[in-house]
């Protein structure tokens, strides 16, 4: 087997706030506060292979976005390695750096605060294709055309600014900007969540077209497990931090195993539901400031029992490809 | 009389035109779209992107900027006509009679300032209650769209956030005052099936509690399955079709709501390229005359050529179109 595009082992990240001066001293003075920390990524491992579409699902301030942002190599990992290429992101430097840097791009979840409000979209666009040699002075303003067009995008409205634009239109000039440097590897963050669906499903065929062509890769986080289904190779899913089970597409959707995807699944709103009461989340959402111990899911879980609230769960094997983390697994063998 | 007035709906927007003079020409943003909303009812518009919601919920609030402007039609708020207020008059009905939610949360929400000194500020400027008390608002509500440790987390800025969290806190500033109306745009495009399962149980709570009128833009047809009364359907700048949920989904009359339908992921086949509708959105400022959507309809004919009227094709089905599709039509086409 080839060297994989991305390999991350044990992968963690932590935003902590300190305390202010005046908590400091509140502190000193014997007030029961203290820094916070939230614990966005928790020893996550992960591997995506050339020509691969990983889906990555999971609850809204999972920490998606912040994997997303480590695997693109704008984020620095608190813990763990992170490989391209087999060698060491951290590490890079110089060309080769630059080299990683330019073949990963991420699409961003935010499009407005991704893209600069002063500049005209042609060059927000066209401006790191000329940097990078992709495309000559003479050649810049069809090379702009032909990546607004291959967005859906109307090119006489290249003179304009961001804030000019549809939010779905800011969404497709994020995608433009992102297949106009030519990348081998696409983190794409909640990419098509601002379109409808008729031009989703043209962003979608180009990002399928694209990958039979050039053999791109995607990582692609989103919400929308219809989405993920059509488009995915493997799934993985995440809850508070971790990964909670991994599988090829079509082995999670048929015999999910971990009760969170098995709750998830449940609760696909489908179009053919007719005004419907719908029901709050059931138990508390769990804190990432404040994860509970042992499983993260056991507050929620129906299966819950007492080994659950004191020890993590880790990741095995339950079918080939196919793992997930839940003691319920044991119990069973 | 008394009858009349209780069923007068809390908004009613007719022949709605908003067009931006640009240096490059006129966009005709939205161009023709009336609806209306009633108490504690649920309107889910949708459309193409591009295709005007969110400048017809900017029009709603007032909030159209230069070079746009409001050149036709009117927006009835309990019969008062929006479009007719002054700046003044529109900033005292927003964000306490009216609210929006705007599509990218970063429009509500201050990048320098502390959630909860935005939160409380919100509450503080309406209604007259201690710092105290509008921290206990601001908590309360933040838990009702499923952010935990609302205590803690108050104090964040909204970088701090994850993009569903701030869509969120976005939609909590807009329940603070429990507004007759609430222009959402988008609010749960970023957010999981669960969250989102919440968000819409408090709204559904909201409408029928309070009696708040919802305009709820989206792309996102299951959504507005689940949780709208009616359906307005836009396309370049106008409404072209309307009426209530289920027949206008189970039964579309107008090829492009049939083409929308029919592009749902969850309808097509794994790993199969997706059903898209053929050809490009179109560019306002360059629209063909006559429909619209003639260059990309597959029941276009010579006389769409002409403008297309609007209006009630079937008992509570309004159309834009000269071919509307009733069934026997689309047994043919198949
Ligand atoms: N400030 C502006 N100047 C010029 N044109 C504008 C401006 N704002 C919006 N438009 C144009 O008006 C049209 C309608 O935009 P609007 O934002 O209402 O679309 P939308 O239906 O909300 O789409 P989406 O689903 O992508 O958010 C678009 O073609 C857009 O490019
Ligand atoms: N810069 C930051 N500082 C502090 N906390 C942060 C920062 N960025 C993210 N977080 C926190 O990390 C957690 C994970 O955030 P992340 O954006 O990765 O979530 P997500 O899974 O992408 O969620 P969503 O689906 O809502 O976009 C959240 O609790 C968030 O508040
Ligand atoms: S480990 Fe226990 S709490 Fe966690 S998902 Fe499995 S059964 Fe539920
Ligand atoms: S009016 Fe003609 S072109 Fe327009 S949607 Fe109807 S059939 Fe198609
Ligand atoms: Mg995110
Ligand atoms: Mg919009």
């Amino acid at each position: 087997m080839s060297t994989p595009i991305i390999e991350l082992k044990g992968v963690s990240k932590r935003f902590s706030k300190k305390l202010d001066f005046a908590g400091k001293i509140l502190q000193r003075l014997g007030a029961p506060v203290r820094d916070e920390t939230v614990h966005a990524v928790d020893g996550v491992d992960l591997t995506v292979n050339k020509g691969e579409v990983v889906g990555l699902v999971g609850e809204s301030g999972c920490g998606k976005s912040t994997l997303g942002r480590m695997v693109a190599g704008i984020m620095p990992a608190s813990d763990g390695t992170i490989r391209w290429h087999g060698k060491e992101l951290a590490e890079l430097t110089g060309s080769e750096g630059r080299r990683a840097k330019l073949q990963t791009q991420m699409i961003f979840q935010d499009p407005m605060s991704s893209l600069n409000p002063r500049i005209r979209v042609a060059d927000i666009i066209g401006e790191a294709p000329l940097v990078h040699g992709l495309t000559k002075r003479s050649e810049y303003d069809g090379y702009v055309d032909e990546q607004m067009r291959r967005a859906g995008m109307d090119p006489t409205l290249k003179r304009r600014y961001p804030h000019q634009f549809s939010g779905g239109q800011r969404q497709r000039i994020g995608i433009a900007r992102a297949l106009a440097v030519q990348p081998e590897f696409i983190v794409c963050d909640e990419s098509v969540a601002a379109l409808d669906v008729s031009i989703q499903a043209q962003i979608l065929n180009l990002f399928m077209d694209l990958r039979r062509d050039l053999n791109l890769t995607y990582l692609f986080i989103s919400h929308d497990l219809g989405v993920v289904e059509h488009l995915s190779d493997r799934v993985v899913i995440m809850y508070l931090g971790r990964v909670v089970e991994e599988a090829p597409s079509e082995e999670i959707f048929a015999r999910p195993n971990h009760p969170y995807t098995q709750a998830l699944l449940s609760e696909v709103p489908r179009i053919d539901a007719r005004k419907k009461s719908f029901a709050g989340v059931k138990g508390e959402i769990p804190s990432p400031l404040n994860p509970p111990p042992g499983c993260h899911f056991h507050p929620r879980c129906p299966f819950a029992f007492d080994r659950c609230k004191v020890e993590r769960p880790m990741l095995k094997t339950v079918a080939s490809g196919h793992r997930s983390a839940c003691h319920l697994n044991d119990k069973v063998a | 009389m008394t009858a009349l007035t209780a069923a007068a709906p809390t908004l009613e927007v007719r022949n709605l035109q908003t067009h931006f003079f640009t240096r490059a020409g006129v966009v005709k943003a939205v161009d023709d779209v009336s609806f209306s909303v009633g108490r504690g009812k649920v309107l889910g518009l949708v459309g193409e992107s591009g295709s005007g919601k969110t400048v017809t919920g900017f029009s709603i609030l007032g909030l159209v900027d230069e070079p746009g402007r409001i050149v036709g039609g009117s927006i009835l708020f309990h019969g008062q006509d929006l479009a007719k207020q002054s700046e003044e008059q529109m900033r005292q009905l927003r964000g306490n009679r009216i609210a929006m939610i705007f599509q990218d949360p970063m429009m509500t929400l201050n990048p320098v300032l502390r959630i909860d000194t935005q939160m409380i500020e919100t509450v503080q400027a309406h209604t007259k209650v201690s710092k105290e008390e509008a921290r206990q608002r601001a908590r309360d509500t933040l838990g009702m769209v499923g952010i935990p440790s609302p205590d803690e987390r108050l104090k964040s800025y909204p970088h701090q956030f994850s993009g569903g969290m701030r869509q969120r806190v976005a939609i909590a500033i807009a329940l603070l005052h429990r507004p007759e109306l609430i222009v959402a745009d988008e609010p749960t495009t970023a957010l999981d099936v669960t969250i989102q399962a919440q968000i819409l149980a408090e709204v559904q709570k909201l409408c029928a509690e309070t009696g708040t009128a919802m305009i709820w833009i989206t792309h996102d047809l299951s959504v507005v399955a689940g949780l709208a009364d009616d359906i307005a359907v836009m396309y370049a700048g106008k409404v072209v079709e309307k009426g209530e949920v289920a027949p206008v989904l189970d039964m579309p009359l107008h090829p492009y709501t049939a083409g929308l339908i029919g592009s749902v992921p969850s309808r097509n086949k794994r790993g199969e390229p997706l059903k898209q509708i053929p050809g490009m959105t179109p560019n306002v400022m360059r629209l063909p005359p006559g429909c619209a959507f003639r260059t990309r309809c597959a029941y276009a004919t010579e006389v769409c050529k002409q403008e297309v009227p609007f209006g009630e094709v079937a008992p509570g089905r309004e159309v834009r179109c000269f071919h509307p599709l009733f069934p026997a039509k689309q047994g043919e086409a198949a």
